[in-house]
């Protein structure tokens, strides 16, 4: 399979703080990779710094075989991947039809085309269409930051901890729908909750004080305990 | 009642006047978190370059473009040279902003001279119409259409268009709008340019408005705007408008009724706002 993204001894700091220490992880075409550790191993950094919001002081970060970290964040993005961050970054103050506006880089064919689907996927954001980012619930919240990564033509999603404060049928939800766009685009997912985590991923990755310390297929994690205890604390 | 009709037309114009340099400061802090305190310099700049142009020409609306321009101009050149450099410290901008406001007043006395420079309205703003016992002059009828114009205008740019859209995210979360692959730092030039277009645009309507132009006056409007900006809601758009025509109005009716107090009633309007509600009337809580 093609690599789509690779991440070669990454480091980043943020102030005085050295937060990612060496991050190195491939992510082929058409799979879902998810990064694990536990809260502050530097999840979240390393996403941000694929897209250029902390600046990479070492290492490299590969797209489509071209070195992205020295590049600005808006190119990053127009270069073809998606963020979804932490705390979904939704406009609150604007429609949920001008989150997904703002979104479009060029209103063509393919864009109609995805932002049907997508919410058909998410029919909720067809009911609330005129209704204010900031009035949505949180689930709705997580599904227009989904769909607003999504409805762009982007060979890769970023997708941070989407599962984060939902209610459990909420998180089906959320999962369903990242199940299904697994078909049309690579996904780097960060997540804590380890049950959604191992129903989407095909492969992982564990980051441990800002290092990725392990790696391996979804299937293999699933069965190996002590590793799971050690850099997960799931016992 | 034609008493009140005719300070209300004072007030409001003077409101306009003031919206026009508060609108662009609180967009620029709104969009940039920049305090600009050359701002009012920008609108002085205006005044001079656009009357300068309007007595060479003899057109008042070649005076205008002209400053529009000349603000645009030294927008650029003032968000890329000077601010650039200090994004994400206030410290650092208002120092810088404050030196700037010095250089571009001092400078119009090294160009124009340092005397006051008489300026009067074109022939046909010249007068008035009355109505019974009401009279409205020309000029600050015209300086109140071109406010509104300029309000709706600026409205239908945020509300209708494309940058405007990106501009009100922008307020929001410029780190997502950067995420969603928008270059933030053209959208920044665009809103600083459109700001200091339309400091200027009231700076060359203030000068045949007062009947005289200076050197200082940037620093005298900038004060105001500044009120206006901390009253309306820092970043504020909507709120700028009505907090101008607020303190428009009420300077208007305190230089008639108290005239004693009709410098102080603008502090105090800030006064009351920020004790009873400190992110201003308009602005969301911080």
């Amino acid at each position: 399979m093609n690599k789509l993204l690779t991440l070669d001894q990454v480091e980043t700091h943020i102030g005085q703080y050295h937060i990612l220490q060496g991050v190195s992880f491939e992510v082929k075409k058409g799979e879902v990779t998810v990064l694990l550790g536990r809260n502050g191993a530097g999840k979240t950094t390393t996403l941000r710094t694929i897209m250029g919001l902390n600046q990479a002081t070492k290492g490299t970060i590969s797209f489509k075989g071209e070195a992205i970290q020295t590049l600005p964040t808006y190119t990053i993005a127009k270069r073809g991947i998606g963020y979804v961050p932490e705390d979904q970054g939704i406009f609150a103050g604007l429609t949920v039809e001008e989150n997904m506006r703002v979104a479009i880089q060029t209103e063509n064919e393919e864009t109609a085309k995805r932002m049907e689907w997508i919410l058909n996927l998410f029919p909720d954001l067809k009911k609330f269409w005129k209704k204010p980012g900031g009035l949505l619930s949180g689930g709705q919240k997580q599904m227009l930051a989904i769909a607003r990564a999504y409805v762009n033509e982007n060979e890769l999603l970023l997708i941070d901890e989407p599962s984060k404060g939902l209610a459990p049928i909420v998180v089906e939800k959320v999962m369903e729908s990242i199940i299904q766009m697994k078909d049309q685009t690579t996904i780097v997912l960060v997540e804590q909750n380890f049950m959604m985590a191992s129903y989407i991923g095909d492969c992982f990755y564990i980051i441990d004080d800002g290092r990725t310390v392990s790696h391996g297929s979804m299937k293999q994690l699933k069965e190996d305990e002590e590793m799971k205890r050690k850099y997960l604390g799931i016992a | 009642m034609d008493l009140i009709i005719n300070l209300t037309i004072n007030g409001l114009a003077t409101g306009m006047l003031i919206f026009l340099l508060a609108a662009g400061l609180t967009l620029i802090f709104g969009l940039m978190d920049v305090l600009n305190f050359a701002h009012g310099g920008l609108f002085a700049w205006g005044a001079y370059s656009g009357l300068w142009i309007y007595s060479q020409t003899g057109s008042f609306l070649a005076g205008i473009i002209g400053a529009i321009l000349t603000g645009f101009i030294l927008g650029i050149i003032t968000e890329r040279w000077i601010i650039k450099p200090v994004y994400g410290n206030h410290v650092q901008q208002i120092l810088i902003t404050l030196g700037l406001m010095l250089v571009l007043s001092e400078m119009l006395k090294v160009i124009w001279g340092p005397n006051q420079i008489m300026a009067s309205p074109p022939d046909y703003l010249k007068g008035s119409w009355e109505l019974g016992s009401i009279i409205i002059i020309k000029y600050r009828a015209f300086i109140i259409l071109v406010g509104l114009f300029i309000f709706a205008a600026v409205q239908f740019v945020l509300k209708r268009t494309k940058i405007g859209l990106v501009v009100r995210a922008g307020v929001m979360n410029k780190e997502m709008v950067q995420s969603l692959g928008i270059n933030i730092q053209k959208v920044f030039m665009f809103v600083f340019m459109m700001g200091a277009g339309m400091a200027a645009l009231g700076g060359v309507l203030l000068g045949p408005y007062s009947g005289v132009i200076h050197a200082g006056m940037g620093m005298e409007f900038a004060i105001l705007a500044f009120i206006v900006v901390v009253i309306g809601g820092m970043g504020n758009f909507k709120g700028s408008v009505l907090a101008a025509i607020l303190v428009g109005l009420s300077g208007s009716f305190m230089a008639y009724y108290v005239p004693d107090l009709s410098l102080a009633v603008n502090m105090l309007l800030m006064a009351i706002v920020l004790i009873i509600r400190p992110q201003g009337l308009f602005g969301a809580k911080g």
